[in-house]
C-alpha cells in the first residue's frame, strides 16, 4: 500500500529554504517507489510559497495559514503541523535540521510517540527492502552512526542541511489544501519580539563556503578582513572556541563540537590551531584550507592547502585575488 | 522554587574517538558533565540563589554517571538522582519516558537541560521531556529571568534572538552564552558527599520495560575516513594567494 512521506517546509525572507528542497529529495530517497512525498507549510502569507512547493511533491501540500503563524513558535507549531498531518495520515516526517526542525521535530514525535533520528547525512535504501537506513554522526563527527527504525509507529528525521542535493522538480505538482489553524486552547508560551541580526546573511550550517577565525584574528576588529573575504564569496563568518572565548566574537558563530558543525564547499580556517573539538565540527568540509603562521598547527594535518603566514597579510591579498576572478 | 536539571555525562570534548569490537571505546576517557548540561546546572544555581528553593539534578545512565552527578553535587545541586539506564531502551524516545515519569511524580516549577549533548548530539530529550509531561519549552536560551509564575528567555535561533515568554512549569535548554559554570570548590566538594543520592530502577518509577521500548536501533558505527594533509603553499604571501585561487579553480575545482 502506498505510504505518505511528509516533509515540513520552511521559509524565510519571502523564500522557501534550500534545506526543504534537500529534504524533499531525502524523502524520495528513504521511501518506496510506490510511496508519495507531500508537504505541509506553516507560516503567515505563505500560500504562494506553497504552490512553488507543490511543484517539488507529487503529493498535496498542506498550507495552514495564519496570522498568528508569522513567527515561530514551538506551541502553536506543533498545534498547527499535528493539524496538518492528521489527514495526511503519514508514515514518515521530515524536517530540516534547523533551528525551527531541531525544536519542532522531538515535540511532534513525542505527540506521535514516534522515533526520530537526528541530523541524517545520508539514506541507504538496499535491494529494494522495506526499511531504509539513516546514517548521522556522532561527537560531531568524530564517528557516524548508522540506524534503523523499529516498529511500526512514524518515523521522524531531521536533514542535515548541505548534504542532500536539493530536489528536481517532480513530473506532475501535487495539490495545495489550506488546512484550517485552530490556537492551542492554553497557550502558555508568547515570541516577544524577534532580532534578525542575520537576515541578508548567509546562513553558518547551510553556506557553501565559510571563512572562520581563531584565537590568531587576536580581536574582534581582527574579524574585518575575514568579514571582507566571506563578503567576496558570498561565504559565512565561523570561529573557533578559542576566539568565542576570548570574545572576539557572539557564540552563534561558533564551530565545533560545541557549536556548530559545517560541511561547506570551501571551509577556510585562519589563525586557527585546529584542537580536536574545532576539527570534528568542520572536518567533513570538502575542502579545507588553512592559514596560519605555526607551520606544526595541527589544522594542516587535515587541510588539502596551507599558508603558513600571517593572516593580516595573507587574508586581505586572498580577497583581492578571489576579486579578480569572480567579477 | 524546584528546578530538576536534566543532566549527561559525556566525553570530554577533547577525546579522540577510538572503536573497539563496533563499540566506542571507553578506555581511558575522561568524563565530564556535557558542557550544555554544565550551562543548565549553572543556571539552576543562580536562579535558586535568588528565588530559593532546591535543585535535583537527575540523569539516565550506566554506574559511571554517578561521578558527573556529584560534581553538579559540588557546584551546588541539592540533590542527585541515577536512573540506571540497563532496561531502558538507548533510543531518545525510551529516555525522554524514563526521565518524563520521574519529573511527572515530583512538582518542579522550573527544568533545564542542554541544548543537545555533544556526544549523540540528538537534542531531543529536553523537548521531548517537555511534550511529553504537558509543558512549554523553549530551546538553546541564551539568557533566563524568571519573575514569579512566568519566565522570559532569549532563544538563539541560528544567530537570531528571539525574546519568548512562558508560563510555569516549562523546560529550558541551555545555550552557550547562557552563563560561565562555576568550578566546585573545595568545601563543595565536601559537601557535596552528604547530599541526598538516590539510585532508581524502573520498577521504582512504576514503568515496564514494554512502555520504554527503543523505536530505533543502531545498525553500525564507523569512523570518518582519515583526512590527508595536503600540501602547503610555497612562495611570498602573494604569490602563495595567486596559486590558491589557482588550485581552487584548476585543481578541486570549487570556484
Amino acid at each position: 500500500m502506498s505510504q505518505t512521506y511528509v516533509v515540513v517546509a520552511e521559509a524565510r525572507g519571502g523564500k522557501l529554504r534550500q534545506v526543504t528542497l534537500e529534504a524533499v529529495q531525502a524523502a524520495r530517497s528513504a521511501k518506496r517507489e510506490e510511496d508519495r512525498v507531500a508537504a505541509v507549510l506553516i507560516g503567515h502569507a505563505v500560500e504562494p510559497l506553497a504552490a512553488e512547493l507543490a511543484g517539488y511533491t507529487d503529493g498535496p501540500v498542506h498550507v495552514v495559514d495564519h496570522p498568528d503563524l508569522e513567527l515561530y513558535n514551538p506551541e502553536t507549531y506543533a498545534t498547527a503541523l499535528e493539524a496538518a498531518l492528521e489527514s495526511l495520515a503519514p508514515s514518515a516526517v521530515f524536517l530540516g535540521h534547523t533551528a525551527i526542525g531541531r525544536d519542532l521535530a522531538p515535540a511532534i514525535a513525542a505527540r506521535l510517540g514516534a522515533g526520530q533520528i537526528s541530523d541524517v547525512i545520508a539514506i541507504q535504501r538496499d535491494g529494494g527492502g522495506e526499511e531504509a537506513s539513516f546514517t548521522r554522526p556522532l561527537y560531531a563527527g568524530k564517528a557516524f552512526e548508522t540506524k534503523r527504525f523499529v516498529g511500526d509507529g512514524v518515523r521522524v528525521v531531521t536533514v542535515r542541511p548541505n548534504n542532500f542535493p536539493a530536489a528536481e522538480p517532480a513530473p506532475a505538482p501535487g495539490a495545495v489544501v489550506s488546512v484550517a489553524y485552530s490556537a492551542p486552547s492554553d497557550l502558555r508560551t508568547v515570541v516577544k519580539d524577534v532580532v534578525r541580526k542575520m537576515s541578508g546573511k548567509v546562513d553558518l550550517t547551510e553556506a557553501k563556503i565559510v571563512v572562520s577565525g581563531g584565537r590568531g584574528v587576536k580581536s574582534a576588529e581582527g574579524f574585518k578582513p575575514l568579514e571582507e573575504l566571506a563578503e567576496t564569496l558570498g561565504a559565512a563568518v565561523g570561529a573557533s572556541r578559542g576566539a568565542c572565548d576570548a570574545g572576539y566574537c557572539d557564540y552563534a558563530l561558533q564551530i565545533g563540537q560545541t557549536g556548530k558543525v559545517v560541511t561547506p564547499e570551501i571551509y577556510i580556517a585562519c589563525g586557527i590551531s585546529g584542537a580536536i573539538q574545532h576539527l570534528a565540527g568542520m572536518s567533513q568540509s570538502r575542502v579545507i584550507i588553512a592559514i596560519n603562521k605555526d607551520p606544526e598547527a595541527p589544522i594542516f594535518k587535515v587541510a588539502d592547502y596551507g599558508i603558513v603566514g600571517d593572516l593580516f597579510e595573507v587574508v586581505p591579498l586572498l580577497t583581492a585575488e578571489f576579486r579578480k576572478v569572480l567579477v | 522554587m524546584n528546578i530538576c536539571v536534566l543532566l549527561k555525562q559525556t566525553f570530554d570534548t577533547e577525546e579522540k574517538v577510538v572503536l573497539r569490537d563496533g563499540a566506542v571505546s571507553e578506555d581511558g576517557v575522561k568524563f565530564v558533565i556535557n558542557p550544555y548540561d554544565e550551562y543548565a546546572v549553572e543556571e539552576a544555581i543562580l536562579l535558586r540563589d535568588k528565588a530559593g528553593g532546591t535543585i535535583v539534578v537527575v540523569s539516565v545512565g550506566p554506574e559511571r554517571t554517578a561521578e558527573a552527578l556529584r560534581t553538579a553535587l559540588a557546584m551546588g545541586a541539592d540533590e542527585a538522582v541515577l536512573i540506571a539506564n540497563e532496561r531502558i531502551g538507548g533510543d531518545e524516545h525510551a529516555v525522554s519516558k524514563a526521565l518524563a515519569s520521574y519529573i511527572g511524580r515530583h512538582s518542579f516549577d522550573v527544568v533545564l537541560g542542554g541544548n543537545f549533548s555533544v556526544d549523540n548530539g540528538a537534542g531531543q530529550v529536553a523537548v521531548r521531556v517537555a511534550e511529553l509531561l504537558g509543558m512549554p519549552h523553549v530551546s538553546s536560551v541564551t539568557k533566563l529571568t524568571v519573575d514569579g509564575a512566568s519566565a522570559t528567555a532569549l532563544r538563539d535561533a541560528e544567530g537570531d534572538t528571539e525574546t519568548v515568554e512562558v508560563r510555569l512549569p516549562a523546560v529550558f535548554t541551555a545555550q552557550q552564552g547562557l552563563n560561565e559554570p562555576r568550578y566546585p570548590s573545595l568545601p563543595g566538594i565536601m559537601k557535596a558527599k552528604k547530599k541526598p543520592f538516590a539510585q532508581l530502577t524502573l520498577d521504582d518509577l512504576g514503568l515496564s520495560e514494554a512502555e520504554l521500548e527503543p523505536r530505533t536501533a543502531r545498525e553500525q558505527l564507523s569512523l570518518p575516513p582519515q583526512r590527508q594533509a595536503g600540501r602547503l603553499l610555497k612562495g611570498s604571501a602573494a604569490e602563495q594567494a595567486a596559486e590558491l585561487v589557482h588550485l581552487l579553480r584548476t585543481e578541486s575545482k570549487v570556484i
